[in-house]
């Protein structure tokens, strides 16, 4: 049996490497231990959210279907942050755990070229550094010319419940013995990182009078750029919001010593982002209370998930814990939170084309790098999809570069700094997300896309229609002007703005931070449809923020521009600090750009690289 | 960087008692000790000081002491000796002569900075600055990267930063989880004060600072007014030399005349114009051209009037134009009837004679205290010390008057986000500190957040 490319993992990031692999014309075969759990949520119910919500909207222009199916299978959507500025909304979906993965493993099955094989792969067929195929469990040996690895929390996995240490996958499913030794064998660096996820608990249990509901968006969303919602408003389901109280912290605090964190029990890096309960309590001991949220995991069976309330003290505490809560009194805990360590490799092993520097045509996605969350595995998934694609076609690998994507962050940042710690995107690590945005991930991408084969004719074409709406609806804003007749300069009044000069065209009216898109049309009807109305509205009023954002890349680019030959030999280079030549060597950055963003190697050191890659490679220049 | 350079590193006119020679390279050792007739010296241990003889064949050269560097320790971290001669350029030239024919080569202008910065000495803060150092033409613009800075200076930065920080945490946390309502919100009205607070404290360090500059590298003065009004006789007053033509007939000075005092520790450079008037003299319009300029240029201007005339019509344009600018009306020829006029102007008037020197030193201690550089000069100076560390610290200003301003519209606090990062970015290059996960570290050190 053999295949272009194999695929082992069928998480969000296994789905998405083997969909456009397979999409793309290669004979893809995807490995996972249970079929049933392929695009398995087994943390939070949600697609989405605060910068997540944005890699999902980029890994649909780029031809992924994480967007498209979570468009199907959520119970609530909603918009954060509209109020706080343009570059920073993000979509959050409240995502059925019954049906999303359903819809996915039909998405996957309607993929041609693509095959689907139970079994757990524990070795790799190697010839010269190069992966030739994988060995499964029980010996059985399948070639292939490349391999993605998205193994997720498998590897080695434990599960921590006080102090209770079970060699298990994610709720209860296998775990992979032995592929992570192999791995180290074939010189991976492996690290041990740890996550955690609350508690589930009966619905039936709730008492929901008590508890402040959160409603989805009033206006229809949807991740995809090609689909139309399915959903309807008033069907969506409600959320709640809780806290914790004086009772519930002297509960924790009493037990301490019994968590596997503050017991001692736990080897692995926790993230900072998803810290345990207690460790918030310890960490912010004047907090009177903290936020907990409810959300149901399905329509299909009555459990709901604790957000906030992630833990590693013992059964009987939780239970103590929970039913220390408003609400949440006589509650059935359906599933006891838990913590899970698992392998990991170094992602500084990985070239940002995501193919890894220790093995040739073998390339790893998702949290096996480091990462958390279903977002950033899937793109990172996507990614590997395509350049393994790529490199069988004798191309070019896809990276994206800071300024392109949040994905394109996400990578270069796992694979120029590495991480401690499960990486979670944040908007805060984009230096350019004023321009890395909900509105314009297709106009960023789509052309990228096209070239490399990832979207069909049929979703390049949506995008051209978009800027082709966009251009016009510009054009008819520059070419539309309002005259301010009595009754007009009214409503301007009325509504507590100032009122504009004579006739002013409406695209200069909406530079003016005060009026709004929406405030405009109860003046004047503007016939363009809504999403090109607030692609417009956002490159008009922030014209200033983003061309000084466009400034800054240009500063970037130019050190990004400057390439780093493969055959480099930090060596012969001078006066390079030796912590900066050693990480130099062991990273190997593409360009200066990369370079400069390694810890440890300071200006200085990059100024001699410049200098030295001066004389040494442009001689001629 | 395989080369020996060598060059006078003293002032190259060869004024003073001594010059100092300064060679670096991997032959620098080898290199003086074939003109050095102290025979220990090339075994000798590092930094340490050797007399003896420079010497030819021929003749002895001068009687010289040699300072010993070998490297890393060392100024360009090479092996570097430095020769101090007898003054006068001729020696120097002759012994700078010597070792080129022993195989070192002329330095280039900046050459020794450059080797310092290149073997790591120096830690140039932004990588771009590499091709300017590599451009750059004045030994000035080098020795930017590398003056220290004082340890309360460096507080101060950080307390700022520490500020700012703290408010962009706060709005990164609002942005990355929106659900967590229980944190501040930042919003319009609360990041107000904060913003303001800011602004004072950074002014406050760069005002200090560009008067810092004053006290290392003195203070302009033009002095300005009207033809015959007694501006050369008042540059002679203050230089208490007669440098300046002086005489009744106006518009003498049809050149740029200039001279300079030390005033309690501080260079005052004082430059005479030519008198401003509407004129079609050609000679003498280049000069007010170039007076207008100078005025440009000066720290300060010192506008002279005549007590014994009323204001002319430049003359009130004069008064005019040093409004928004630091300024001394100086009145001049107290002695003879007032027929002036009472000024409309914000500007300190200090009353005078150049003939009975009164009002001179009034008019001296006011230019100190414009910049207040006494009360600078005796306490522990706290500004910061170089161009680039000013204009970043200018460019931080900039950024924090700029969200103060477009805080007033319905900007969203996004954007301000974007702004503020920079200010703070830029104080961060200024002591050094910035690194790039800096602000999600905070995020998590002072939030509590999460699943």
């Amino acid at each position: 049996m053999k295949y272009d490319i194999i695929v082992v993992g069928g998480g969000h990031a296994g789905i998405e490497a083997s969909h456009i692999a397979a999409f793309k014309g290669h004979k893809t075969l995807l490995i996972t231990m249970n079929i049933k759990n392929i695009g398995d949520m087994p943390c939070n119910p949600s697609i989405g959210g605060t910068a997540k919500g944005i890699i999902v909207r980029e890994v649909d222009a780029l031809g992924g279907i994480m967007g498209r199916v979570a468009d199907i299978s959520h119970f609530q959507i909603k918009m954060l942050n509209n109020s706080k500025g343009p570059a920073v909304r993000s979509l959050r979906a409240q995502a059925d755990k019954t049906t999303y993965p359903k819809n996915m493993l039909k998405a996957l099955e309607n993929t041609p070229n693509l095959s689907i094989l139970e079994g757990t792969v524990e070795d790799l067929i190697l010839e010269k550094n190069k992966v030739k195929g994988v060995v499964l469990q029980d010996g059985q040996k399948i070639l292939a010319d490349a391999v993605i690895l998205t193994t997720g929390t498998y590897l080695k996995a434990n599960i921590l419940i006080g102090s209770e240490n079970t060699p298990s996958g994610p709720h209860g499913e296998k775990r992979s013995n032995y592929l992570s030794d192999n791995l180290k064998k074939y010189g991976f660096t492996i690290q041990r990182l740890k996550t955690g996820t609350p508690q589930r608990i009966k619905a039936s249990s709730i008492d929901f009078s008590k508890m402040q509901p959160e409603y989805g968006d009033n206006t229809y969303w949807t991740f995809s750029f090609d689909n139309p919602p399915t959903y309807k408003i008033n069907e969506q389901q409600k959320c709640y919001l809780i806290y914790t109280n004086e009772n519930t912290h002297k509960i924790i605090l009493d037990n301490l010593d019994k968590s596997a964190m503050y017991g001692g029990y736990v080897t692995g890096i926790g993230p900072r982002y998803c810290p345990s309960i207690e460790d918030k309590l310890v960490r912010f001991k004047d907090k009177e209370r903290h936020q907990l949220f409810l959300e149901p995991e399905s329509l299909y069976y009555d459990e709901w998930y604790l957000q906030g309330f992630s833990t590693s003290m013992p059964r009987d505490i939780q239970e103590k814990m929970v039913h220390s809560l408003s609400g949440l009194e006589n509650a059935v805990i359906s599933k006891y939170a838990y913590a899970i360590e698992y392998d990991a490799i170094d992602p500084l092993q990985i070239y940002p084309s995501l193919e890894t520097k220790v093995i040739e045509n073998l390339y790893t996605a998702g949290q096996i790098n480091g990462t958390s969350g279903y977002e950033e595995a899937a793109g990172q998934g996507l990614m590997a999809g395509i350049n393994a694609s790529l490199k069988l076609e004798g191309k070019d690998p896809l990276i994206l570069k800071r300024n392109d994507a949040y994905i394109g962050v996400l990578i270069d940042d796992l694979v120029t700094k590495g991480t401690q710690e499960p990486y979670r995107m944040l908007t805060s690590r984009a230096e350019f997300r004023l321009i890395l945005r909900h509105d314009n991930a297709d106009l960023r991408l789509r052309e990228y896309a096209h070239q490399v084969g990832s979207i069909t004719e049929k979703q390049y074409q949506n995008y051209q229609n978009r800027q082709k709406n966009i251009q016009l609806g510009e054009e008819y804003l520059k070419e539309t002007k309002l005259k301010i007749t009595p009754e007009i300069k009214e409503i301007f009044e009325n509504n507590q703005k100032e009122v504009p000069n004579i006739t002013e065209s409406l695209y200069n009216l909406l530079k003016r931070p005060e009026i709004t898109m929406d405030f405009l049309e109860k003046i004047i009807p503007i016939p363009i449809d809504d999403q090109t109305k607030e692609e417009l509205e956002i490159q008009i009023k922030y014209e200033g923020y983003i061309k000084k954002t466009y400034k800054e890349v240009e500063k970037m680019k130019k050190l990004e521009e400057k390439m780093i030959p493969k055959d480099m030999n930090y060596q012969n280079v001078k006066n390079l600090a030796s912590e900066a030549r050693q990480k130099l060597e062991k990273i190997r950055p593409i360009s200066l750009g990369q370079a400069a963003r390694i810890s440890g190697v300071n200006p200085s050191d990059i100024a001699i690289l410049s200098v030295y890659l001066k004389k040494e490679y442009n001689k001629n220049e | 960087m395989n080369t020996t350079i060598a060059a006078i590193s003293t002032n190259n006119l060869g004024i003073g008692a001594i010059n100092i020679i300064r060679v670096s390279g991997p032959e620098a050792v080898d290199i003086v000790s074939k003109i050095f007739s102290n025979k220990k010296f090339s075994q000798a241990p590092s930094h340490t000081i050797h007399y003896g003889f420079i010497t030819t064949e021929k003749e002895k050269i001068d009687e010289v002491l040699v300072m010993l560097m070998r490297a890393p320790k060392t100024y360009t971290k090479e092996d570097v000796v430095e020769i101090n001669c007898h003054g006068g350029s001729i020696t120097a030239n002759k012994i700078l002569e010597l070792l080129y024919d022993n195989g070192a080569v002329p330095a280039e202008p900046g050459e020794f900075t450059k080797r310092a910065f290149l073997n790591g000495r120096i830690n140039l803060l932004e990588a771009e600055s590499i091709e300017d150092l590599l451009e750059a033409k004045n030994e000035n613009a080098r020795k930017m990267a590398m003056n220290g800075l004082s340890g309360k200076t460096t507080t101060l930065i950080q307390e700022l930063r520490e500020k700012m920080v703290e408010l962009l945490a706060n709005i990164e946390v609002n942005i990355d989880y929106p659900e967590y309502i229980d944190e501040l919100q930042i919003t319009k009205e609360n990041i107000s004060p904060v913003l303001k607070e800011i602004k004072n404290k950074l002014t406050k360090i760069v005002e200090e600072s560009q008067n810092g500059q004053f006290i290392k590298n003195g203070i302009t003065i033009a002095i300005i007014g009207r033809p015959n009004v007694g501006k050369s006789s008042l540059l002679n007053a203050l230089l208490e030399e007669d440098k300046a033509i002086v005489t009744d007939i106006s518009g003498t000075t049809r050149d740029i005349v200039e001279g300079e005092i030390l005033y309690k520790g501080i260079n005052l450079k004082f430059i005479d114009t030519a008198g401003i008037r509407e004129t079609n003299d050609i000679v003498e319009k280049i000069g007010v051209q170039k007076s207008l300029a100078m005025k440009q240029k000066a720290d300060i201007t010192i506008l002279v009037l005549n007590n014994n005339e009323p204001l002319t019509q430049e003359e009130k344009e004069l008064l005019k134009s040093i409004e928004n600018q630091k300024a001394i009306i100086f009145i001049n020829k107290i002695d003879l009837e007032p027929k002036l006029e009472t000024l409309a102007t914000s500007k300190k008037i200090i009353k005078g004679s150049t003939l009975t020197k009164n009002g001179i030193e009034e008019l001296k201690q006011e230019i100190i205290n414009i910049f207040s550089l006494e009360d600078m000069s005796y306490k522990d100076l706290t500004y910061l010390s170089n161009t680039r560390q000013i204009s970043l610290a200018k460019q931080a200003l900039q950024n924090i008057d700029h969200v103060i301003e477009e805080n007033k519209k319905d900007i969203p606090v996004d954007m301000l986000a974007i702004e503020l990062r920079e200010a703070w970015e830029n104080l961060g290059q200024i002591i050094g500190e910035a690194y790039e996960d800096e602000l999600v570290d905070n995020i998590f050190k002072r939030f509590c957040l999460g699943k």
